[in-house]
């Protein structure tokens, strides 16, 4: 379980990223921190490892205040994964992904072994554990990225819009691969993003944000989704403008999803046919 | 093309391959000189260069300094320190580590910078330390600019090493003023040749060595080396790695 | 001090001299510079020759090239021309690489507007790309100007005039106010120089002064080729 108990951050330049911020994040589920640039999202989820230290308030995991834990050590026991998939460019595949448990001091051939298996895990080839991180796809090099930060075994795992440079259709793909991957380990997962369609689908719990990380609304996706708590909540998810509310059309022979504004949302099938589309989502 | 047999003649006269004066103690002092002064020089800029780079502090001060210095005419500061320290050695030396101390501390500093913010950072997140950053990530990514430096400097050295014979009995450049004075214009042109040769020589070593240290897999990502405009710093682009005092 | 006051004539003598040797090679290397250096922007091969061509003779140092020149051309050893063609060379091989990264560094997308809306060929490059470019020939033409006037006190070791002479004269008679008059005189040659190009930078490129980030973008821009 992972506490924010009024935290605040104001950078040097005097802009404050987050103010007051107080959440939950329960263990082994998703928390999805969801906002526009400037909401403070990021800040947020690099406080959890200390790559960003709060101005004031504190962070606790397992009910341990992380300010009194050592930064490296912190992080090194924290999984990572970020938007460029950060690996080093001079390191190949493996040796990115075995990184971490070597500087914890696992010998090379056991961290090696193991790193081999995380690439099954995250569904790449074994054939391309020796090529290095600019010979991959973007895709891969993300698979790559998630492989790393699985690496030690964290508990945490923090996702810093880990799909946010890939076209849309790898972006996809990968959604689903973390949602399997999720529902095999069941790691506290805190992930960002500023696309609410990828917060409701990966999110258990996902947290609206405003401007200054102030909170606009927590909760699951249908919670949400039934009762935003606001304006901007309902804006934000596309409830204002009548895009999430739908109603069923008869055209051609076939029913027809239709927004408020009458655009087409998609058609209305059997839920058998439903169970078996790629976009449902796994129960856990 | 007479001047040119004549120097060649000169070059392969074996009568001026003997004694303390012949051809190869002069390549053999004229090396022996460049190594230590750039050698002193990396030993003094490189561990600033890194820091500079690493923490991003001192930048500002490092390029004032560079500026400053390369604006300083080489032949000004020679005969100065050789005035005050006497005729010999201890002037080149002083002069030319100095000289070289700029391109190699800019190669060292520009190396770390040139590296993607976003791979130190997230070497960070995995939870490497500042030094394990360094040691793992920037010096090795780093390592190709540094080399750039040092062969800016390298040849910066063989170059005003030539001129240092013109305050101490030293060096291939000993040939150039030695035929300048008894009007030899054989020994002269002779001993030119085998200073461009020499500092040819390097210049294609360096571009070898360059290349080898570019980590595989940055190689691996340009699609060709000879449209990749070059990894080294574009002469005249960087002015504090290129320098013009030969 | 009292050296300096009773030699003004022969530092402003040793200055004048000093100008006839540098400035004459940066305009040369200039006008040298550009068609060579959009020849090798041009085409891959030409690329590949000219910029290691330039790249050697940019390795060579200058006194030794003082002495060759001669040899090759037929001027005389202490005569300012010998000089002078060894300087251009100098500002020739470090302008090439400079005005082709200049040329390249000019955005494709500009460059096929500009055909869209009917530029043709000549005109693309007058109008487009050396405008475009210019920021970056200037950082370059700024270079060669303080390389330039430094590397032209060598000649003096040689016996042409310059305020090289002062070092060489300065040495052998054992007078430092001299060598350390030249030094300080060399330097703010050099900067005057180096300030009169950014003036003219102002002057014939008065688009750049809006975009002070210019330089940064430059070595952003540079920064990223090498680490890609």
């Amino acid at each position: 379980m992972i506490e924010f108990r009024s935290v605040s951050k104001q950078f040097p330049d005097g802009t404050l990223a987050v103010d007051d911020f107080s959440l939950t994040l329960p263990s082994h589920q998703t928390t999805v921190l969801v906002g526009s640039s400037g909401s403070g999202k990021t800040t947020l989820l690099r406080m959890i490892n200390r790559m960003v230290d709060p101005s004031s308030g504190t962070i606790e995991i397992d009910g341990a205040d992380i300010a009194a834990l050592e930064p490296v050590q912190l992080r090194r026991s924290i999984g990572y994964v970020m938007q460029n998939s950060g690996l080093l460019p001079h390191r190949t595949v493996i040796d990115n992904v075995a990184t971490v448990p070597l500087l914890r001091g696992v010998p090379r051939r056991k961290a090696r072994t193991e790193a081999l298996s995380l690439l099954d895990t995250v569904g790449l080839d074994r054939s391309l554990a020796a090529r290095y991180p600019n010979q991959l796809s973007g895709g891969q090099q993300q698979r790559v990225g998630v492989a790393r930060g699985l690496a030690v075994n964290p508990n945490i795992l923090l996702m810093d819009e880990p799909f946010g440079a890939v076209d849309p259709i790898v972006r996809a793909e990968l959604q689903q691969e973390l949602i399997r991957l999720q529902s095999e380990l069941g790691k506290t997962v805190v992930f960002v993003t500023h696309d609410i369609e990828e917060a409701f689908l990966l999110g258990d719990q996902v947290v609206i944000l405003r401007d200054g990380g102030r909170i606009a609304q927590v909760g699951s996706p249908s919670d949400i989704l039934a009762k935003p708590a606001d304006d901007f909540v309902a804006s934000f998810v596309g409830a204002d403008r009548g895009k999430r509310a739908l109603h069923v059309e008869r055209r051609g022979g076939s029913d027809i999803l239709v927004d408020t504004d009458g655009r087409l949302a998609g058609v209305l099938v059997a839920p058998s046919a439903a169970d078996a589309t790629p976009d449902h989502r796994a129960p856990r | 093309m007479n001047l040119f047999a004549d120097a060649l003649n000169w070059i392969l006269d074996p009568a001026n391959y003997v004694g303390p004066g012949g051809i190869p103690v002069r390549l053999v002092e004229h090396l022996g000189f460049t190594v230590v002064a750039v050698s002193l020089a990396a030993l003094i800029a490189v561990p600033f260069g890194f820091l500079i780079g690493h923490t991003g502090r001192g930048r500002g001060l490092a390029v004032a300094t560079s500026g400053g210095l390369r604006a300083i005419p080489t032949l000004g500061l020679l005969t100065l320190v050789a005035l005050w320290v006497g005729i010999g050695l201890g002037a080149p030396y002083v002069a030319l580590t100095i000289l070289a101390i700029p391109p190699i501390l800019a190669g060292a500093y520009t190396g770390f910078e040139a590296i993607d913010r976003t791979v130190i950072d997230s070497a960070r997140s995995v939870g490497m330390s500042e030094a394990q950053i360094m040691r793992t990530v920037e010096v090795p990514l780093g390592l190709p600019l540094l080399i750039a430096g040092i062969r800016s400097a390298t040849l910066q050295v063989v170059a005003t090493a030539t001129l240092a014979a013109y305050v101490a009995d030293f060096g291939l450049g000993r040939f150039l003023f030695a035929g300048l004075k008894t009007r030899d214009y054989a020994e002269m042109l002779g001993g030119s040749i085998l200073v461009i040769l020499l500092a040819v020589l390097l210049e294609g070593i360096f571009t070898g060595v360059q290349r080898l240290v570019v980590p595989k897999g940055v190689a691996a990502a340009r699609p060709s080396v000879d449209r990749g405009r070059s990894a080294r710093p574009a002469s005249g682009m960087d002015p504090a790695i290129t320098k013009g005092t030969h | 001090m009292t050296w300096i006051w009773s030699n003004l004539d022969l530092l402003w003598d040793r200055t004048l001299d000093h100008l006839v040797l540098s400035v004459p090679p940066l305009l040369l290397s200039f006008l040298f510079a550009v068609p060579l250096g959009w020849v090798a922007n041009r085409y891959r091969i030409s690329r590949g020759v000219i910029l290691t061509a330039s790249g050697l003779l940019y390795a060579i140092p200058s006194l030794p090239l003082f002495f060759v020149i001669p040899a090759v051309v037929g001027t005389s050893l202490r005569s300012p021309l010998n000089l002078i063609i060894a300087l251009t060379l100098y500002g020739v091989a470090l302008m090439v690489r400079v005005v082709a990264d200049g040329l390249a560094s000019v955005d494709k997308d500009v460059r096929q507007s500009a055909v869209a809306v009917g530029y043709s060929g000549w005109s693309i490059f007058w109008q487009v790309e050396l405008p475009l470019a210019a920021p970056v020939l200037l950082a370059g033409l700024r270079v060669v100007a303080v390389s330039t006037v430094s590397l032209a006190t060598v000649g003096a070791v040689i016996g042409a005039q310059s305020l090289g002479s002062l070092f060489t004269d300065g040495f052998q008679r054992g007078i430092q106010a001299e060598i350390i008059a030249g030094i300080v005189l060399t330097v703010v040659l050099a900067l005057l120089l180096d300030g009169a190009l950014v003036l003219l930078g102002r002057i014939l490129l008065p688009w750049t002064r809006l975009a002070s980030t210019s330089r940064r973008a430059l070595r952003a821009a540079r920064v990223t080729e090498v680490s890609e």
